[in-house]
């Protein structure tokens, strides 16, 4: 196979999944430009980590859902109402930072056992139940807060979200531990990406060619490490970053490995066939909602530790934007399809557009008109592509 | 009726329907003349459901060749409209009745009876409905909502439905598949009862009994062609003598050899079921699986033979871990023991494998590569720790791709891109990799071409002499006398015969298939 029909292959056959990284390179040019590379600035960088943190962490959640063939519209209450709970907990009563951490995930847990029974055991649809659920944890927010904001938290709570690892190695106006770990990074993702290439050619699977590879890594590289070298000479490395990370490597590997990602793709793209291939479809639907309840409780705790405070209206609308970034990021809304890295860069996509715009002074209602029509635009582009894609059958 | 009127309602001259891969139909007369009731009688994919779609505009005009003359005058429908405009109206099998509206509602569905400005004028719906429920016999309010309705009460709103559209030619798709008895008994009265009106009904239907006591011609549909047509008054003296000639016109067919050789050597029993009653899902007190009981033993091929609507699938699907119906009772002993089923897992545990009929709706995810829908239901063989072997997975997919022949460059191809007989294959190979003690394979040759068939029979061999205990369920019953060793017959869900395949003829088998159940035995059971 030669390098030109490599290029071509993933313009053309992988459009679905290679398309949805060019968009995200042109709309970080475009905003680049459109900021007078204010976008790329290392403070700006800093704060979109910090910003957009939690959307990406409920992102994660979502795309297994979505997978499913399920929605989730309740998560924003979620991430309300377990921010509330540490509050209550830390800030009201006294206790220690990590009995709110501790309160918040329970509370997860349990709001997403409760919405995974009615979903899973009683059959409602999860459009219903989340739906209910959205009002119903909102709610008990307001009666857990009283209706008013709980502030500030302690110190070690908001550095959960806030905190900066730096120093720890030394360096002279920048962080070499900061360096030091996205370098360990770069190069665990070169052995994984060379040990896959190897397994696949000794599966005689088809691989790109040795030039594209190599530049592949490369370029990968190259962008990791100038993003790296930006936190560096900034703070240094966000807290925040090492838990999404965690996160996505974590459900990277549970979606794409583990017999229960497996489940949850065969639900989605066949429900029937799930079930007679002995799927135990209830089982597997009730740990996606428990599931999606501890990662809104994280999203809560990073949420309410960032803003130093626990809000009554906290989260609000966040479910969209969740919901926005798995589509943009190609998972199919009938289910089935969709991957961890997809929605992570959809997040960033619209994390990029709220915080170029409003870089550029653009008021919040254009903002929304934009994101709005952005999804419209990732959708349509979806249905046009799988229309294509059955044409060519 | 006007003198001048042609002798004949409706001609269908040279009709050949072709699907994509298949020719459905091929070079099919039809004649049907005024006023008479016109049975087509035909196997399960003979092409009479296609040949109704035809006629009926639901395969619009160009999607096939050859003419339709209604009337004496060539028509072209382009839809289901153009083709009840001049009164010909096709009642599907499957009854299209919205169940959360009235009958009144639903009998005007797309016709609805408007006062000037478009808003419906319920007292002229409700009265005119109520004059049609009078004219088909059905004694309920016309506000009644459909869902409140039995089967055949829903099938008389049908008819009324049809006659509203001034209907001249009827036609039915198994109208009394569904039914009772009484309800059968009433829907073939008022069919006579519209032949005196001067309404011409075409009748497809499996109980020949019937088609014996009310037809006046029959034509034989089999693999597409139109085999004969014949008076039923010359037919045969009696009933049963005519059932017979039907039941020859439907099976005599060529046998070649289409079927791989073997020499079977029936081993202990595998799998023993005793007293399977199973009821509808959702039709409260239906009998679906009526006290069947039957065995197969290692090492050998047993049939199903049974209509549709017989039964087999739901049969086979209760069977398979619970997947159908409710109230099931009864006991499976797999080895002699007895096994209780409750879910798919249990089944597949207990060494049962279901290979469904569908294996779009059922076998497959489309959207998923080969690799993982070969290793969908076992993958608690490829995966420690709850992490899948993914280089193990791979070489199991390679290896079933060899042995059965999947034609594909490599196993990571969409499996919704194969042709049929790859996708069963792909099918065949997720239910082996289970290792299974006996195998159920629902239709294992629907919708694919004859040297794929060849190869499906051939793997089926193969897992005999391996051991297995295979149950085969199959509509053609040359199929099943050309792979089996014994073949169950089922009618109306209830086992009627076991035969053994060397002592066993298409046309016995035709005969137990369509055994109803007598009058009798229904009253004892109610």
């Amino acid at each position: 196979m030669t390098g030109i029909a490599n290029i071509r292959d993933l313009f053309t056959r992988n459009i679905r999944t290679s398309g949805i990284y060019i968009a995200f390179v042109a709309i970080v040019v475009l905003f680049s430009v459109l900021t007078d590379g204010l976008l790329l600035s290392s403070r700006n960088l800093t704060s979109l980590v910090l910003q957009f943190s939690y959307i990406l962490i409920l992102a994660i959640g979502m795309v297994i859902i979505i997978i499913g063939g399920h929605i989730d519209l309740s998560v924003g209450s979620v991430v309300a109402l377990t921010g509330a709970v540490a509050a209550v907990l830390v800030v009201r009563n006294g206790m220690p930072w990590w009995v709110g951490v501790l309160a918040a995930l329970g509370t997860g847990l349990l709001v997403g056992a409760w919405q995974g029974f009615w979903v899973a055991y009683v059959g409602i649809p999860a459009f219903i139940v989340t739906l209910a659920g959205m009002l119903l944890f909102r709610g008990l927010t307001l009666e857990v807060l009283n209706n008013v904001s709980l502030s500030p938290f302690p110190a070690e709570y908001t550095s959960i979200a806030s905190g900066f690892l730096n120093g720890l190695l030394g360096g002279y106006g920048y962080d070499t531990f900061t360096l030091v770990i996205f370098a360990v990074g770069v190069l665990g993702f070169a052995y994984n990406s060379w040990r896959n290439r190897r397994a696949r050619i000794a599966y005689n699977q088809t691989v790109e060619a040795p030039a594209l590879f190599v530049l592949k890594i490369v370029v990968v590289a190259a962008v990791v490490m100038w993003f790296a070298w930006n936190l560096a000479t900034y703070r240094g490395l966000p807290a925040v970053l090492i838990i999404l990370a965690v996160l996505v490597i974590a459900y990277t590997l549970v979606t794409k490995h583990s017999v229960f990602g497996r489940h949850v793709y065969a639900i989605g793209g066949n429900l029937a066939a799930a079930q007679l291939s002995g799927v135990r479809v209830k089982r597997v639907n009730f740990w996606m909602f428990v599931n999606m309840g501890f990662l809104a409780s994280i999203a809560g705790i990073v949420f309410s530790a960032r803003s130093s405070a626990a809000q009554p209206a906290a989260g609000n609308m966040f479910e969209l934007d969740a919901i926005a970034a798995c589509f943009i990021g190609g998972a199919a809304v009938t289910g089935g399809i969709g991957t961890v890295t997809g929605a992570m860069v959809g997040g960033l996509i619209m994390a990029v557009i709220s915080n170029g715009m409003s870089l550029m002074g653009v008021d919040q209602s254009t903002q929304q008109i934009v994101k709005g029509i952005v999804l419209l635009l990732a959708v349509a582009f979806d249905v046009w592509n799988k229309k294509r894609a059955s044409a060519t059958r | 009726m006007a003198d001048s009127a042609p002798t004949d309602i409706l001609e269908m001259r040279g009709i050949t329907k072709t699907f994509p891969g298949v020719k459905a139909l091929q070079d099919v007369n039809l004649t049907v003349r005024r006023g008479e009731i016109h049975a087509i009688c035909g196997e399960n994919g003979a092409g009479k459901s296609t040949l109704m779609k035809v006629l009926s505009g639901v395969y619009p005009h160009g999607s096939y060749e050859g003419d339709i003359v209604l009337d004496g005058e060539t028509a072209e429908f382009g839809t289901i409209n153009d083709s009840e405009a001049r009164g010909v109206v096709i009642i599907h099998q499957e009854l299209a009745l919205v169940p959360y509206l009235s009958i009144a509602e639903n009998i005007f569905l797309g016709n609805e009876r408007t006062r000037a400005g478009g808003a419906i004028d319920w007292n002229r719906t409700n009265a005119e409905a109520a004059a049609l429920l009078e004219r088909v016999g059905l004694s309920e309010s016309p506000t009644t909502p459909i869902s409140a309705l039995g089967v055949g009460k829903q099938q008389l709103v049908e008819i009324a439905k049809a006659i509203s559209k001034d209907v001249r030619l009827l036609i039915l798709d198994e109208p009394t598949a569904a039914l009772n008895d009484n309800d059968s008994e009433h829907l073939l009265g008022l069919l006579r009862q519209f032949k005196e009106q001067g309404i011409t009904s075409i009748m497809i239907s499996h109980k020949l009994a019937e088609i014996a006591e009310i037809a006046d011609r029959t034509t034989i549909i089999r693999d597409g062609r139109s085999i004969e047509t014949f008076d039923m008054a010359t037919a045969g003296a009696s009933s049963d003598a005519i059932q017979d000639r039907i039941i020859r016109g439907m099976v005599g067919r060529d046998l070649d050899n289409r079927y791989p050789d073997r020499v079977s050597h029936p081993g202990e029993e595998v799998l023993r079921i005793e007293d399977w009653t199973v009821y509808h899902p959702t039709q409260t007190g239906r009998v679906v699986v009526d006290k069947a009981h039957l065995n197969v033993r290692a090492g050998e091929v047993v049939g199903i033979a049974g209509l549709m609507g017989a039964g087999r699938t739901e049969l086979a699907m209760s069977l398979f871990g619970r997947s159908y119906g409710r109230d099931i009772t009864g006991q499976a002993y797999i080895h002699g023991k007895p096994v209780d089923v409750h879910n798919v897992p249990d089944a597949i545990r207990a060494g049962i494998a279901y290979v469904s009929e569908d294996r779009k709706q059922y076998g497959l995810n489309l959207i998923e590569d080969i690799r993982r829908n070969i290793s969908a239901a076992g993958l608690g063989k490829l995966s420690k720790n709850g992490f899948v072997d993914e280089n193990e997975e791979l070489k199991v997919a390679e290896e079933y791709r060899a042995s059965m022949n999947i034609r594909t460059p490599n196993v990571l191809v969409e499996v919704g891109k194969l042709s049929g007989g790859n996708q069963q294959k792909v099918v065949l190979s997720k239910w082996l990799y289970t290792a299974p003690e006996v195998l159920i394979l629902d239709e294992p040759t629907r919708g694919i071409d004859v040297g794929a068939k060849y190869e499906i029979y051939t793997i089926i061999n193969e897992l005999v002499a391996a051991g297995k205990a295979v149950l085969v369920i199959s509509s053609e019953l040359p199929e099943l006398l050309g792979i089996c060793d014994r073949i169950y017959t089922l009618a109306f869900g209830r086992i009627t015969g076991e035969v053994d395949v060397p002592s066993a003829t298409q046309e016995g088998l035709m005969a137990l298939m369509t055994q109803e159940t007598t009058r009798e035995t229904q009253e004892t059971k109610a």
